[in-house]
């Protein structure tokens, strides 16, 4: 009776910071009878109107320098490498066709090594020193977090192509984003797990020191008990962590039908290790966190801990979609590798920043956040882009299994079946 | 039937006794490495009275050869792993690290022996942040696991890996020969005596320049062993930061025991792991293990200044 007592206490608590942290933000912005009319740009915009934007160096006029920041060397770095590869596919690829507005198109890269403090260092660079007329970056919310309000501050257009939690691009009017957000995430996986695997009892085990980790299992938990299951326990980590068995143990006494970790890739291998030694043979569940071709590695090769576990991505590589079919083997033919859904993001993340620009005609940052504030049905290898009031894209995810060392479709999952049964929300009202 | 057996947790929580001793095994496993990484901590202080901030990055070292090995497939370790080509590959890690112990003494400290403490401190520090560099630079960030697996043995109640038992009576054994070797050798008579009292163990004949750099190397083949047998047996992830939360947990666990007294350090490694597999598992305090674990360093240094097996302070006059 007591445990779930103080879950309840735990999960109470959860809410209630987040819910703080929400009206906090709300409470910044006046409601305005005529926004209703207003593009999603302008409401936008008048939202964060009582910011200053301090000025910046004016982008090169020569070129068209575009920053990227992304770990390149730390502990997410595929996760870098394969945002670096997409958005270097796309800018050869508009290069081979002339430019943009009859410029050449480079792309600047920067090494996060997954540090905030390494961000906001590498965002400022990119604007002082480099001269970019906009950013794409980084994967991890955390990041993305720390790097968003220095894009805002200088009125740097951001994309993110692959932050998935909500307060990314609550940051500012400048920051977007070309992926789904958590809440969806964290009801797709809940919805995977109650209706595909019809499981109903599940524990869940996140990264403390992780805003991404954080969100996806509070909304996760929220989902999965709309839909009428049960969390058995949550028990957290640190990414540092080398032993997870004592949480394990505890989520072992508990009895799940399975587990969501929704980490990232480098602690997730090594918890399905440790799982599948203390005898837990309940299939493990994850966020596009997970999706690295070092996951597998990680958990002791293929065919061994982490074999048929399910985690939420962006895109299926194995889909026989044309524009996906087309961007794999590009992507093979240059990079030599399949490409990941972070992959594929970068690629999308350039591609809508670029069509933005070429909108925009002029190298004008207000301009091309306007651009990129009314992109509509962008067709992305990763889906249809059309970015929201909120800054956010609106699409579907897929269900991924892990087979061998490959990550194989099972279901797509749509934001309208999200909204129809459980009423997914970011946690506050749209206006 | 032990499943029905139910005992007090903390915080209300009630927990059998199964998983009470699965949390026991999962604690002793990962406190036997904050014991061998402390030993190392503990025989210099009680030698030099120096702290070896750079001791955590000589288990990251030895972690690295481990990975290193498999990778290329020393004595086929990573095609045909068996006892002989395990055992070769973590001597093999050992054998670097001790190596790496001596050129650290030789390089960074020796020149510093007669220099005030607090520049030896910041000299280890250095040390500590130039393997960690060095590391970066030469195998890159991203995080290496040895690709071998262990079967998983169920007694009783208690799932415990092949991997992790080795790893447990191995490191029993380390300690254990470390202890004869303190008590029994000549080299460990000459190594207490060296800590007694430097000055006078020199006035006696004692070679201390020879007993301080073996010292150091006895500590650093002990860590390398640490951090071979994790990432082997364990299958952590190895990055140039690997040896960074271990060195700070050892550390702790060597003044938790008394700094200064290996049968302490040994203490004080097994007490926090299990201290941080009970706090870890709890269903509300897991966010603080490591808060926990810390606190209670705190509260044995308010009650007992020296730690559990320390001497009291003798003040010189």
């Amino acid at each position: 009776m007591s445990k779930h007592a103080s879950i309840l206490w735990v999960i109470s608590l959860m809410s209630v910071v987040v819910l703080s942290a929400c009206t906090g933000k709300r409470s910044g912005s006046t409601v305005s009878g005529g926004s209703a009319v207003l593009d999603p740009a302008a409401r936008r915009a008048e939202r964060y109107a009582s910011r200053p934007i301090e000025p910046a160096p004016p982008p090169d006029p020569n070129r068209i320098v575009i920053g990227v920041y992304a770990d390149l060397t730390g502990d997410n770095s595929t996760f870098g490498e394969e945002t670096r590869n997409g958005v270097t596919l796309a800018v050869e690829e508009i290069n081979k066709r002339g430019g943009l507005l009859g410029k050449q198109v480079e792309a600047r890269f920067e090494d996060t090594r997954s540090d905030p403090q390494q961000a906001r260092n590498v965002v400022t660079k990119l604007i002082q020193q480099e001269r970019v007329v906009a950013i794409i970056g980084e994967v991890a919310s955390t990041i993305s977090l720390a790097g968003g309000p220095i894009c805002q501050r200088y009125g740097v257009p951001m994309i993110s192509p692959s932050s998935t939690n909500p307060a990314v691009t609550d940051k500012g009017d400048y920051i977007f984003r070309v992926c789904f957000i958590d809440p969806f995430q964290g009801y797709v996986m809940a919805k995977f797990a109650a209706e595909h695997l019809k499981v109903k009892r599940v524990a869940i085990l996140y990264d403390n020191s992780s805003d991404y980790s954080k969100g996806l299992a509070q909304f996760f938990g929220e989902a999965f008990k709309k839909l009428g299951g049960t969390i058995t326990n949550v028990l957290t980590y640190k990414p540092q962590d080398t032993d997870f068995r004592s949480q394990l143990t505890t989520i072992r006494a508990g009895n799940p039908e399975a587990i969501f970790i929704p980490g990232y890739y480098k602690s997730v291998g090594l918890i399905a290790r440790q799982a599948r030694e203390l005898g837990i043979k309940v299939p493990l569940l994850g966020g596009d966190g997970w999706s690295s071709p070092k996951l597998v590695e990680g958990a002791g090769g293929p065919g061994k801990a982490i074999e048929g576990c399910y985690f939420s991505d962006h895109y299926a590589p194995d889909d026989p979609a044309p524009q996906i079919q087309e961007f794999v083997r590009k992507y093979r033919q240059r990079f030599g590798k399949t490409p990941g859904g972070l992959a594929a993001l970068g690629y999308d993340a350039a591609r809508v920043l670029f069509a933005a620009i070429q909108k925009a005609g002029k190298l004008d940052r207000a301009a091309i956040r306007d651009a990129i504030a009314s992109t509509k049905n962008f067709p992305g290898v990763t889906g249809s882009i059309t970015i929201n009031e909120f800054g956010d894209a609106d699409k579907s995810a897929v269900v991924l299994q892990v087979r061998g060392d490959r990550f194989v479709f099972v279901t797509r999952i749509t934001p309208e079946t999200a909204m129809a049964t459980t009423q997914v929300s970011r946690g506050r009202t749209r206006r | 039937m032990i499943e029905a057996v139910q005992v007090q947790y903390a915080l209300g929580q009630m927990m059998d006794l199964s998983t009470l001793a699965q949390q026991l095994v999962n604690g002793i496993q990962s406190g036997a490495i904050y014991a061998l990484i402390a030993v190392g901590y503990t025989m210099v202080y009680g030698i030099l009275r120096m702290i070896n901030f750079a001791h955590g990055e000589v288990y990251m070292t030895g972690a690295m050869v481990a990975w290193l090995g498999t990778s290329q497939n020393w004595f086929g370790v990573a095609s045909n792993p068996s006892v002989v080509s395990v055992a070769l590959l973590i001597g093999c890690a050992m054998v670097t690290c001790m190596a790496l112990g001596v050129l650290i003494e030789r390089l960074a400290y020796r020149p510093l022996r007669h220099a005030p403490r607090l520049i030896v401190l910041i000299t280890a520090i250095g040390v500590s942040f130039l393997l960690q560099n060095l590391a970066l630079i030469l195998f890159g960030a991203d995080p290496k696991t040895v690709p071998l697996t262990w079967r998983t043995l169920q007694l009783g109640a208690v799932s415990l890996s092949v991997g992790q038992l080795v790893l447990l009576v191995a490191s029993l054994v380390f300690m254990a020969g470390l202890q004869l070797l303190v008590k029994r050798t000549q080299f460990g008579r000459a190594m207490r005596a060296v800590s007694e009292d430097l000055q006078a163990a020199a006035l006696m004949g004692i070679p201390y320049d020879k007993v301080i750099v073996g010292t150091f190397a006895l500590g650093a083949t002990l860590a390398g062993a640490g951090g071979a047998m994790t990432a082997i047996f364990v299958g952590a992830p190895v990055t140039p930061y690997f040896g960074f939360m271990p060195g700070v947990k050892a550390f702790v666990s060597a003044v938790l025991g008394g700094i200064g007294n290996i049968p302490g350090a040994v203490l004080g490694g097994l007490l926090l792991g299990v201290i941080e597999a009970l706090v870890g598992g709890h269903p509300t305090l897991s966010t603080f293990r490591d808060a926990v674990a810390f606190l209670l360093l705190i509260t044995v240094l308010l009650l007992r200044p020296t730690g559990l097996l320390g001497r009291p302070l003798q003040e010189k006059v």
